[in-house]
């Protein structure tokens, strides 16, 4: 335990000092106020009358949805992009060397690493998704429901990129890491519309293709059961905007999507043990 | 023999198709300086990492400080500084001790002594405070040897620790070898300056293709000398003849050359040749370095194992 907060503290005082927190908290800001502005002149626009009651509600129902989609890819791509270079870049370069010479577990270095990417992704979307939520609250008094567990959802479909990334870092370089883990999320993404098309056109053989990606890489399938658990429970069978999940992630998805992260968990400490440093 | 601090036995390690180690078997015992020895590419750093547990061995085993090789607690033991040292950048001097130290699982009063002790003894007392990316190659590799010596290790293996030292960095890690030898450490110095490995080590360890292919007491070898004999008229009598006096007596164009224990046999040497009536006209002799030990042991194939 200690080799692992001491290791936590360590990536914590690099991404501070490498200046990692601040840029993603001041883009984050930008893309607040972006979306805020947004909201606010939609808000404007539709307070003249243009659009009725219903159709307003609609139309702020699609933006909240497309700013938390937005959310989404920033956070996971934070995951990511926070994770890929962490053991890797330290691998290739040698300063793990001396760090792992010292009488810690390897996989304190793992999970300490972890731990904090993990914090920080979760800060972040809190920062993000909140930020959203209030932001159409404030131009359109409509705040969702099911807020925390919404966000447990998301923070866990950045958690899987997050450890397919950890578990990359210890074989693959920073590069290939990238690839790989942004080409896992595409199929992830691809999955969630293949279950989603697959819905509209009541074909059950395509579902389970669909259905079969997201096990592969349940990333997006947590986003969509976010998603779902945000809709006014009025709107739940009605697709209101593309964004809307028609297929909805099920509670076996996520028992399996916790597997996935505590497996990838462990295969990543079990690989990093025996790698040559 | 000592103690052993270090112990190996057929130890090989593969990458893919490539050998690094091919069978390493060598002693260190404990309180002693030990160079270890060889051309670009003979698998030293490997096996230093073999040996620190930072590698796997493909084959082979061993003790170190008489765990076996890899055990987590016995690092607590020992220093490290690695060939290229590299560190967290954005910290500073004292924060990279600290960190160093909380991993060694030294506690915080403690560790704040020893951290400033060690800042000052390698000289960097006064950029404690400062981020290590403001820092000079020889201010690293000071600040690398501190962090080595961080946790009063029995071993302590450094590799290449005068890169990048100036002559008054070289002379600071000599007199920290000579402290680690005065406190019983055992040193494992891997270095390509043979004179530093001359002046500061007890033995040494010449490696090739990834096997200790000879052992050298460096104590012998500054009791050697090789003599160098120019006379009239060189047969093989005459070489017969100096064979007494010490080993390996060949002709060699016009010369006689031989190798004698001690200084003392010059002399008698000289009475030998003048009581047969040879003429003598030249009589040197001098001390092999370890630099003509090296190129003498590893041959001309220096090449990568």
């Amino acid at each position: 335990m200690r080799g692992t907060l001491t290791i936590a503290r360590l990536t914590w005082l690099e991404a501070r000092r490498r200046k990692i927190a601040l840029a993603a908290v001041v883009c984050g800001l930008v893309f607040l106020a972006v979306f805020a502005t947004a909201a606010f002149f939609a808000h404007r626009s539709v307070a003249q009358g243009v659009v009725d009651l219903v159709g307003q509600r609609i139309m702020f129902q699609m933006l909240l949805q497309v700013g938390l989609y937005v959310v989404n890819f920033l956070v996971v791509a934070c995951a990511v992009l926070l994770s890929v270079d962490t053991l890797s870049g330290e691998i290739s370069s040698g300063v793990i060397q001396t760090l792992a010479s010292k009488p810690i577990d390897r996989a304190a270095i793992v999970l300490g690493k972890c731990f904090t990417h993990w914090l920080m992704t979760g800060a972040y979307l809190m920062l993000m998704a909140l930020g959203v939520m209030l932001s159409v609250w404030a131009a359109a008094g409509i705040f969702p429901p099911h807020v925390p567990i919404a966000l447990l959802f998301m923070w866990l479909g950045a958690t899987v990129m997050l450890a397919v990334t950890m578990l990359g870092g210890t074989r693959l370089t920073t590069i290939a890491n990238g690839i790989v883990a942004f080409a896992l999320y595409g199929i992830a993404f691809i999955g969630g519309w293949v279950e989603h098309i697959a819905t509209v056109l009541r074909n059950d053989a395509v579902r389970h293709v669909g259905t079969t990606i997201s096990l592969v890489s349940p990333a997006d399938a947590m986003y969509r059961r976010a998603v779902h658990e945000l809709q006014p429970s009025g709107a739940l069978d009605v697709q209101l905007t593309p964004f809307t999940p028609l297929s909805v992630p099920s509670g076996a998805m996520i028992v399996w999507t916790l597997a996935f992260v505590l497996v990838t968990l462990l295969l990543a400490i079990r690989t990093f043990r025996h790698r040559a440093l | 023999m000592l103690e052993a601090a270090i112990d190996t036995v057929g130890l090989r390690k593969e990458f893919a198709r490539n050998v690094a180690v091919a069978d390493l078997s060598l002693r260190v015992g404990r309180g002693e300086v030990f160079g270890f020895l060889g051309p670009n590419g003979a698998g030293k750093t490997t096996s230093l990492k073999l040996m620190l547990g930072l590698v796997e061995p493909t084959a082979g085993g061993g003790t170190v400080l008489g765990a076996p090789l890899g055990e987590r607690d016995i690092r607590a033991r020992i220093g490290f500084l690695p060939e290229h040292f590299r560190f967290h950048d954005c910290l500073t001097a004292a924060e990279l001790l600290d960190l160093h130290g909380r991993l060694l699982g030294v506690r915080a009063p403690a560790l704040k002594l020893r951290r400033n002790a060690l800042l000052a003894r390698v000289g960097l007392e006064e950029a404690a405070d400062r981020t290590l990316k403001t820092y000079s190659k020889g201010m690293l590799q000071r600040v690398g040897l501190a962090q080595a010596l961080l946790g009063n290790p029995d071993l302590v293996f450094l590799d290449e620790p005068t890169s990048g030292l100036d002559p008054l960095g070289r002379v600071l890690v000599r007199e920290i070898i000579e402290e680690l030898r005065a406190g019983g450490a055992t040193v494992f110095l891997n270095s390509h300056l043979l004179g530093e490995v001359e002046a500061t080590c007890d033995r040494v360890a010449f490696v090739k293709h990834g096997r200790v292919v000879h052992e050298l007491l460096l104590a012998e070898m500054q009791s050697g000398l090789d003599v160098e004999i120019r006379v009239a008229d060189a047969d093989t009598a005459l070489l017969n003849g100096l064979s007494e006096f010490g080993s390996d007596a060949r002709l060699d164009g016009g010369l006689v050359r031989l190798r004698v224990a001690h200084e003392r046999s010059l002399p008698a040497i000289a009475r030998w040749l003048a009581s047969r009536g040879t003429d003598l006209y030249e009589l040197k002799c001098r001390k092999k370095t370890l630099e003509e030990w090296f190129i003498e042991v590893m041959g001309e194939d220096q090449g990568p194992g």
